[in-house]
């Protein structure tokens, strides 16, 4: 096999441990914090850019299986089952150790789902609707697709919005710290900062490896006919339905994942983490990247998110997002991170023919 | 032995019948072709055996085992192959890479393998390479292998889409239209490539505007005319054939 896929990952822990040290050295550990939210949005856009670069699928609708993942690990973690505990079932999961009882932030004993238990089921359910989305929404092409996954994303907005149990506006807090492992444990507890930069970066390192991996094998490649004629593809064998629906799947894995961990770093969820505008970014982000581009995407993922979650683009926040969608696909729509540049820059300028884009979704 | 029967297959696009009640079988190891003038329905013909169009009525048996009203990918899985009449290769991806997807029904990596990199996938994945060059060498193209597919003259790529659908490793081989856009001198290097495919076993059936490619290497003709089927006979009948000199030609008094 071929090792020089994984110089990029071994390359990425080198930056990012230097990043850690610089912090450390030039006490600016605050940074880590936004660093560390970056990377776990920056899980859902190298998922979705495996589905948009690679099958050539689009999907406005991620941002809602972020959503559900959050707000299901969060809604089992911190719904009290105290007064139900007399129940079989309850009784039942409370002696295997599946159950905490602790105490919430105003001292009053609660049991909940243990984050692990809550953190699969949260993954599951997630899978679940996404095959289910997936199923019949995957057989629409382009502008339809875009739309139909839009939708979705506006119906998981308008219930966690609308929904007394994931706490309307106010979203859901007191979310307790998960622990991986004893003395590991993902929550935004300052003592926890570095531990949990490492934490978020593992995870997005791992994912990368797999998507690596995964668009070099014969299903990548396959993927990649699917996205470049669809048609020739069946007739070669691929069952491109499947192929597409088990991508849109492993994406929202990603974006579940992503969700859940956020939540517990961040101690809650709230609505805004399901709207459209969040999807809308996720599709920006990986055409900056390049489409096609894991490596790409991560880097701007993170970058772009980090300079946001810092605040440097102030209350203009969805609208930079939204110029950096428009500059990105009028002079570079195969991304910022490539070689010809330039000379693209200048082709736009000097040609006045309505340009095509090489990666638009036929 | 017949590989591939047709039985009384029908096609209408509304009130046009583009296949109507069409029967003809494939013998083994053989190479058959339907011509026809302009619209009389080959390419429909095509898309209806390679189950890229559902037929009206009628019936599709390949092996002696019914493959219509299966998906395309399927009946491929099953041994049918194409090319198509407008080449349509992979953008984006190399030549080799192009053949290299025509391996897909003969490998199974699927998502977790492919995610986990598992050991049993990089010798599946070396003979996946080394069957395509091989093919590609078998064909004349191997020193095309690392070119972008699209980027490669017209003719060439016809040789690309040609090896990406004997890579399947098709019983039957349906090529639609292989010399559209070639010069003669292409012409002619596809129809001695087309008599080598056959002398490895495959049957080939094709659809062609092209005479001297058809009557050269094909043992019997199929002639369409509006959807029908006008004769079925070997090269040297069918171009004695009355009817078919009609269509044409066009009738003498008209």
């Amino acid at each position: 096999m071929d090792y020089k896929r994984y110089f990029q990952p071994f390359f990425l822990i080198i930056v990012l441990i230097s990043i850690q040290l610089f912090t450390y050295f030039t006490d600016t550990g605050y940074y880590l914090t936004q660093l560390t939210m970056a990377a776990y949005y920056s899980l859902v856009i190298i998922g979705l850019c495996v589905l948009m670069g690679y099958a050539g699928q689009i999907s406005l609708g991620h941002a809602g299986f972020f959503a559900i993942g959050g707000y299901i690990s969060a809604l089992l973690t911190t719904y009290n089952l105290l007064p139900y505990k007399d129940h079989m079932i309850i009784s039942f999961f409370s002696k295997t150790g599946l159950l905490v009882l602790r105490e919430n932030l105003y001292g009053i004993k609660i049991l909940n789902v243990h984050p692990w238990l809550a953190c699969i089921g949260a993954i599951l359910f997630t899978v679940l609707i996404a095959y289910i989305i997936g199923g019949p929404v995957l057989k629409l092409k382009g502008h339809y697709l875009a739309m139909a996954t839009l939708g979705f994303g506006i119906i998981v907005f308008r219930i966690v919005l609308g929904t007394a149990l994931f706490g309307e506006a106010d979203g859901l807090s007191d979310v307790p710290a998960f622990t991986l492992f004893p003395g590991v444990e993902v929550s935004g507890n300052l003592t926890m900062r570095i531990q949990n930069y490492y934490i978020a970066y593992g995870l997005v390192i791992i994912g990368l490896i797999i998507l690596i991996n995964l668009i070099n094998s014969r299903v990548g490649r396959a993927l990649r006919s699917i996205h470049g004629a669809e048609d020739a593809s069946d007739a070669m064998g691929v069952d491109t339905a499947k192929y597409k629906l088990h991508t849109f799947v492993l994406s929202a894995a990603f974006a579940a994942v992503a969700g859940v961990f956020l939540t517990h770093y961040n101690g809650g969820i709230g609505p805004s983490e399901a709207s459209v505008m969040k999807s809308i970014r996720y599709v920006a982000i990986v055409a900056v990247g390049g489409m096609a581009n894991l490596w790409g995407a991560l880097t701007m993922g993170i970058v772009l998110n980090y300079l946001s979650l810092r605040g440097y683009f102030g209350s203009f926040d969805d609208a930079v997002f939204g110029v950096i969608l428009i500059i990105i696909m009028l002079f570079t729509p195969e991304g910022l991170l490539r070689y010809q540049l330039l000379s693209q820059i200048k082709k736009v300028f000097s040609n006045k023919e309505p340009r095509t884009i090489h990666n638009e979704h036929s | 032995m017949n590989i591939l029967e047709i039985r009384n297959l029908s096609k209408s696009f509304g009130g046009l019948k583009a296949v109507n009640n069409v029967s003809f079988a494939v013998k083994r190891e053989s190479i058959k072709a339907v011509i026809g003038p302009n619209g009389a329905g080959k390419t429909t013909l095509f898309n209806l055996i390679s189950g890229f169009l559902p037929c009206d009525s009628g019936s599709v048996l390949f092996n002696d085992r019914p493959v219509h009203g299966l998906k395309p990918f399927q009946i491929t899985q099953r041994g049918v192959s194409r090319t198509f009449q407008h080449v349509k290769l992979f953008p984006k991806m190399t030549a080799l890479e192009n053949v290299m997807i025509g391996r897909h029904t003969h490998s199974k990596a699927e998502f977790i393998a492919g995610m986990l990199n598992l050991p049993w996938t990089w010798k599946e994945e070396r003979e996946i390479r080394n069957t395509s060059m091989e093919l590609m060498s078998f064909l004349g193209i191997s020193s095309l292998a690392d070119y972008e597919a699209t980027s490669l003259p017209y003719g060439q790529q016809r040789i690309v889409e040609l090896a990406r659908a004997l890579a399947c490793e098709p019983h039957l081989l349906l090529l639609d239209e292989p010399a559209a856009g070639l010069n003669m001198r292409e012409t002619a290097e596809i129809s001695q490539l087309i008599t080598k495919i056959k002398d490895r076993g495959i049957t080939v059936l094709i659809v062609e505007h092209d005479m001297s490619l058809v009557m050269n290497i094909s043992d019997e003709v199929v002639v369409l005319s509006y959807g029908q089927k006008i004769a079925d006979e070997m090269p040297l009948a069918v171009q004695k054939n009355e009817e078919v000199i009609r269509v044409y030609l066009g009738e003498e008094d008209a």
